[in-house]
């Protein structure tokens, strides 16, 4: 496939996930910050993201199955993840951690594993689709070409 | 435009979140700023050369980072961390011997109380996180700040050990004074006779 082609069809993935609220304009601040200096910038923070994410939602799975739940520990993971979703720009994960700290306030235990489960999916969505950008990106960057800046423009 | 110095401005990031203090360094950085990031306000404090406990010295004379090895211009703290809060790290070193330093708290949560109590305890800015480059812009100024403050303070020091030089000075160039010197002495004696 030409470069010309593959930029093309990033720029669409790109434009798909903005539109269909999977990122917001953070994740834009993010691309904007990286540059020669610092070329892998945004793939590095949302490696972290991944990593730390898998842990989170790990420890909730636990702390939600425990016979006692400690509704304060909960909130406190949900807390931590919905700010790094925020920091990365990953907008349905966040809002489906909002709804989840709602639960926890009100300690109510089905409320919180159902929207544990959103979470989970909202999750694995947007890490299978940031994964394939990355893997578009790369794609690009081996054919010699170079990754074009999108331009929010709708 | 006054040049505050030849080197970077250096500003101590605190945060709890691998993901944000990354954000943070590469943000400042673009800003042409040295930074340093670390996990906690126990680190902070740490880094800035004041003990946990050090908090009650309101009489020690504040030449600018006394004790750091490093000079910080300025903290910028998050203000949700388990155990000390970015808060807590406020209001440490604003009783600390480094009371000037300009420190700013960044928060995921807009809540107007949790704003205006920072403010009061004497942060400089409170920036709703995630936190842009121009937020960031806002720091030049306060640091700016603080380096002609505290130069000045060098100055009024250094005047300070000049001042019984300018009162011979002041004596001779004041001959009108005499007169209200008499008129001084003339009410004060009907009070002395008393």
């Amino acid at each position: 496939m030409e470069v010309v082609q593959i930029q093309r069809t990033l720029m669409d993935y790109t434009k798909s996930l903005f539109m269909e609220g999977l990122l917001d304009s953070q994740f834009l601040q993010l691309q904007q910050l990286q540059d020669e200096s610092n070329p892998d910038f945004v793939v590095e923070v949302v490696s972290l993201f991944f990593d730390d994410s898998e842990k989170l939602l790990n420890e909730l799975t636990i702390a939600l199955d425990q016979p006692s739940v400690d509704f304060k520990k909960v909130d406190s993971y949900v807390h931590q993840l919905k700010g790094s979703s925020s920091s990365i720009g990953a907008q349905r994960v966040k809002n489906a951690c909002v709804a989840f700290r709602n639960f926890c306030q009100v300690q109510n235990i089905e409320g919180c594993l159902t929207c544990l489960q959103q979470v989970k999916q909202e999750y694995y969505l947007v890490k299978n689709k940031l994964e394939t950008l990355f893997r578009l990106e790369q794609q690009i960057v081996t054919s010699g070409g170079s990754i074009p800046m999108i331009e929010m423009g709708f | 435009m006054v040049m505050a110095g030849e080197s970077q401005f250096h500003v101590l990031a605190v945060d709890d979140s691998i993901i944000d203090r990354k954000i943070i360094q590469t943000l400042l950085k673009t800003l042409s700023y040295q930074v340093t990031t670390v996990d906690s306000g126990a680190k902070a404090l740490e880094f800035l050369g004041l003990h946990q406990d050090d908090t009650t010295n309101p009489n020690t004379p504040s030449p600018p980072n006394n004790h750091q090895e490093v000079e910080v211009n300025l903290v910028i703290t998050d203000y949700c961390m388990p155990g000390m809060t970015g808060y807590d790290l406020l209001k440490k070193i604003k009783e600390s011997s480094l009371r000037n330093m300009p420190v700013v708290i960044m928060s995921s949560e807009n809540v107007p109380s949790r704003i205006t109590r920072c403010l009061e305890e004497g942060a400089e800015e409170f920036f709703l996180k995630p936190v842009r480059l121009s937020d960031l812009s806002k720091l030049r100024p306060l640091m700016l700040k603080t380096k002609l403050k505290d130069q000045n303070q060098k100055q009024e020091e250094k005047a300070a050990f000049q001042s019984p030089k300018l009162q011979q000075v002041e004596q001779k160039q004041q001959p009108s004074n005499d007169d209200k010197g008499k008129a001084i002495d003339e009410g004060l004696s009907p009070e002395k006779k008393n």
